[in-house]
């Protein structure tokens, strides 16, 4: 039962460290997709908490927070669009800006603006968002295995964890289903059949950023409003990376990016929750051995076990009409 | 009096200092195939852009049935009934038909409804036109006569009365090419009108009602096609007389240059691109290879020239053997006497951010003429650049020009002139002509001619089959790999298209 419990565990922090990749993940889905590489999902989920730890410390509200930091997330989103789409930059080199400007700006703005060394307030109860519990969960919680199972891994999460889950069939039918996602998956390959069928390429693509920073916002709030009760410098610590790793991994699929994104999680949980636990055979191992583990793993599966990842054809390259 | 679909007055066009369209008039019939021939860069293509509305004209009026019309977007020529269908499809490869054809014309916001109602009526226009392919197959996997098809769908779709095909047959095959025709004579009969830009003269003659001729963007004559002759033509669009087929005297063949002894080529992806073939190419003969492209015939070329590593195989160049299933080092075949000027200038033949003068020896850049000790010698290659400049007629005449402002004939000259002029016993040339003008290929015809006059082996590969039947001494046909077929220099286009076709000559003289 022990095991049972451990294992539990290991799973529920599988979900609530997967959650941020994922949000970033789609994120990425979105604006990769329609042709333009973002390698500053990093920075936009960084603006992202910022903003929203920022916002609801001082308005007391953590809807507020969320919206706040939606908007500056989609401003930055916007900058690179406006880079690489109205002025036809390099993708890389605009994206590689917006993360400098984003870590940068918000360790500056945080100690203008609050004194704590870059850090925002600490977020009362009410100014993040808090656990949902399902109907049922404390009275279900002592049936064996499903008890456990539901009260610990489906109910008592907090809206953005569901958010981020629901987000994964959303992204598919939008895709797959919708007028708008055949003209982004096709602005992503073939951006001229797009133009010389009387479609706007850049428009295009500006609404698919504007996804992506709504995504890449949601992600920060869920750092610096769910996971920590407040904003700290770095938060995102190499999760836009990761999620842009497991977008590769994925094939710039939705449900494939959910699994990616959750093993990617896993592998985090993992780590965590084996420091100082001596293992079988091998004993104790170091803890940086263990934290490096996602990162070691994510090398070795990238390098040979997803096959040929064939990105979107039209990816990084400006749209200039042939001459 | 008939009545005009389209008038173009006074159409005028720069981009930068380059004038593409000046003061363009035209007018074209409704329900005719309406010809528009000039070399490349002549404006024919800008001037058809400015149709569709993916460039805006500086100046000029446009009038679409009699009313005019302002045509800013693509948008704005489908609404008019106007549609295209370009040179280089714009389609998406991983799409299916029906995502294709609904693109930008989708019903419905939700995809079900859009494509549901496009199937229908694509039955529909399939039947009509007799335009068949299935509707569920995806891009990447039809054949290309299959792929334009789709674009002429596309147009159709959306209401199209007036079609501008621009250089449809580049990448088709003659079979293909004549089914694209009769296609395009049906459209004519249920009343459209179209408009076909091509510098292939005998498709000009063997479908069009009326053809006008550009030259250096500017509209130099319309003429009703049966009033007129592919001489003339070629004259106009050239301004100077042309010789459309070079005069050759009987090759004198001595003893075998160049063996290829079987030789297999796979592909990146494993498959057999080249299977097994064995061939000779003697002194003072220009063999050619037809083919359509896509047969091998590339994979080939690369193999022999030492680019592409082979299966198995090898190549006796002066009966000395080189096994080509190793790392056959290009610059070997080289300093053995085999010069290659390859199928695409712009990825393997040229380096186009570099200078003409640079590029005029690139792969030759060891040789102790160009340097001086360790170091370049930058006065000898520039005089030597310089020489050939002028023994080639590149234009412009500007060593120190950047490659990728001249020309595609100018470019092919730069290739041609680096090759030829090592004094090579051996010369294999890919596409020798591919996207250059009238007058470049006769220019280059008669050099390759030269080459064989002066005892070399001259092998040419090429999709062309005026070009392989025009040049060549020997005719060899590759299909899927294999070379099934050997002809002399007159056998008939016919012949060598069912072989193309891999159709066996025992059902094709049925």
């Amino acid at each position: 039962m022990d095991l049972f419990n451990a294992v539990i565990q290991v799973l529920d922090s599988t979900i609530r460290l997967s959650v941020p990749l994922l949000l970033a993940c789609l994120a990425g889905l979105y604006s990769e997709r329609a042709g333009i590489f973002d390698i500053g999902l990093e920075g936009k989920m960084l603006v992202g908490a910022f903003a929203g730890a920022a916002a609801a410390s001082v308005f007391h509200s953590a809807y507020l927070g969320l919206g706040m930091a939606i908007l500056i997330s989609v401003a930055f989103a916007l900058v690179h669009g406006f880079a690489s789409i109205t002025h036809r930059g390099n993708q890389i080199v605009s994206g590689v800006a917006i993360n400098f400007i984003a870590a940068g700006s918000t360790i500056m703005l945080g100690q203008a603006w609050f004194q704590q060394g870059g850090r925002t307030p600490a977020l009362s109860s009410d100014e993040r968002f808090g656990a949902i519990i399902w109907p049922g969960a404390d009275a279900l919680r002592s049936v064996p295995i499903l008890g456990p199972i539901y009260s610990e891994l489906i109910s008592g999460h907090s809206v953005l964890v569901y958010v981020a889950f629901l987000a994964v069939p959303f992204t598919w039918w939008v895709l797959f289903r919708t007028r708008f996602g055949l003209r982004m998956r096709a602005v992503g390959e073939n951006p001229a059949a797009v133009d010389t069928a009387g479609i706007s390429v850049a428009w295009l693509r500006y609404r698919a950023l504007i996804c992506t920073g709504v995504l890449t916002g949601i992600a920060g709030a869920y750092l610096s409003m769910v996971q920590n009760g407040g904003f700290v410098k770095d938060m995102t610590a190499g999760k836009g990376y990761i999620a842009l790793a497991a977008l590769i991994f994925a094939k710039w699929k939705p449900v494939n990016a959910m699994f990616a994104c959750l093993l990617f999680g896993f592998l985090d949980a993992l780590s965590i929750r084996l420091q100082g636990t001596p293992l079988p055979l091998i004993g104790k191992v170091p803890v940086q051995l263990m934290q490096a583990l996602p990162y070691i793993l994510t090398v070795i599966l990238l390098a040979g076990f997803i096959g040929k990842a064939i990105p979107p054809r039209a990816g990084g390259v400006p749209y200039v009409k042939e001459r | 009096m008939a009545q005009a679909a389209i008038e173009l007055i006074g159409i005028n066009k720069s981009f930068g200092a380059v004038r593409a369209n000046r003061d363009i008039n035209l007018e074209i019939v409704r329900g005719t195939i309406h010809g528009i021939v000039g070399e490349n860069g002549a404006g024919k293509s800008t001037l058809m852009s400015i149709l569709y509305g993916f460039y805006q004209a500086d100046s000029g009026e446009i009038r679409v049935g009699g009313q005019p019309a302002s045509i800013k977007s693509p948008n704005d020529a489908i609404a008019l009934g106007i549609g295209m269908v370009h040179q280089h499809f714009m389609l998406v490869d991983n799409f299916t038909v029906l995502e294709n054809v609904i693109l930008g014309a989708e019903s419905d916001a939700l995809l079900k409804k859009s494509i549901a109602k496009a199937r229908s009526e694509l039955e529909r226009l399939e039947r009509e036109y007799g335009l068949e392919v299935d509707p569920d197959a995806i891009i990447e996997e039809l054949p290309v006569g299959l792929q334009q098809r789709v674009e002429i769908l596309k147009a159709l779709y959306r209401g199209a009365e007036i079609l501008i095909l621009d250089e449809p047959t580049g990448v088709l095959t003659p079979a293909e090419a004549d089914h694209l025709f009769r296609i395009l004579k049906q459209l004519k009969e249920q009343g459209k009108t179209i408009v076909l830009i091509t510098h292939k003269l005998r498709e000009i003659m063997a479908i069009t009602d009326t053809v006008s001729v550009m030259r250096q963007g500017t509209m130099v004559a319309t003429r009703e096609t049966r009033k007129t002759t592919v001489e003339e033509l070629a004259e106009l669009m050239v301004g100077r007389r042309v010789l459309l087929r070079v005069e050759k005297g009987e090759a004198e063949a001595g003893g075998v240059k160049l063996a290829v002894k079987n030789l297999t080529v796979k592909d990146s992806r494993g498959v057999t691109m080249v299977d097994d073939i064995s061939f000779d190419v003697r002194a003072g003969e220009i063999v050619g290879i037809a083919g359509v492209a896509g047969n091998g015939q590339s994979e080939m070329l690369e193999a022999i020239s030492g680019i592409r590593r082979a299966v198995s195989g090898s190549v006796m160049l002066d009966g000395k053997p080189i096994d080509l299933t190793g790392a056959a080092d290009p610059g070997e075949l080289r300093d053995r006497g085999l010069a290659h000027v390859p199928e695409d200038r712009h990825h393997v033949g040229l380096v186009l951010a570099f200078e003409e003068n640079e590029n005029s020896i690139l792969g030759y850049h060891d040789d102790p003429r160009y340097l001086w000790g360790p170091f370049l010698n930058i006065d000898a290659i520039r005089d030597d650049a310089r020489d050939k400049i002028t023994k080639y007629d590149i234009r412009p005449a500007d060593c120190r020009l950047k490659t990728a402002n001249f020309s595609g004939g100018n470019q092919q000259k730069i290739v041609l002139a680096r090759e030829m002029e090592q004094d090579p016993g051996v010369l294999i040339v890919g596409q020798p002509t591919r996207g250059v003008d009238v007058g470049a290929i006769e220019f280059i015809h008669k050099r390759l001619i030269a080459m064989r006059d002066q005892g070399k082996a001259v092998l040419v590969v090429s999709v062309e089959l005026d070009e392989i039947r025009s040049l060549s001494d020997r005719i060899l046909v590759m299909f899927a790999g294999r070379i099934v077929g050997e002809r002399g220099p007159e056998a008939t286009e016919g012949e060598l298209g069912l072989l193309m076709a891999g159709v066996e000559h025992r059902e094709a003289a049925e």
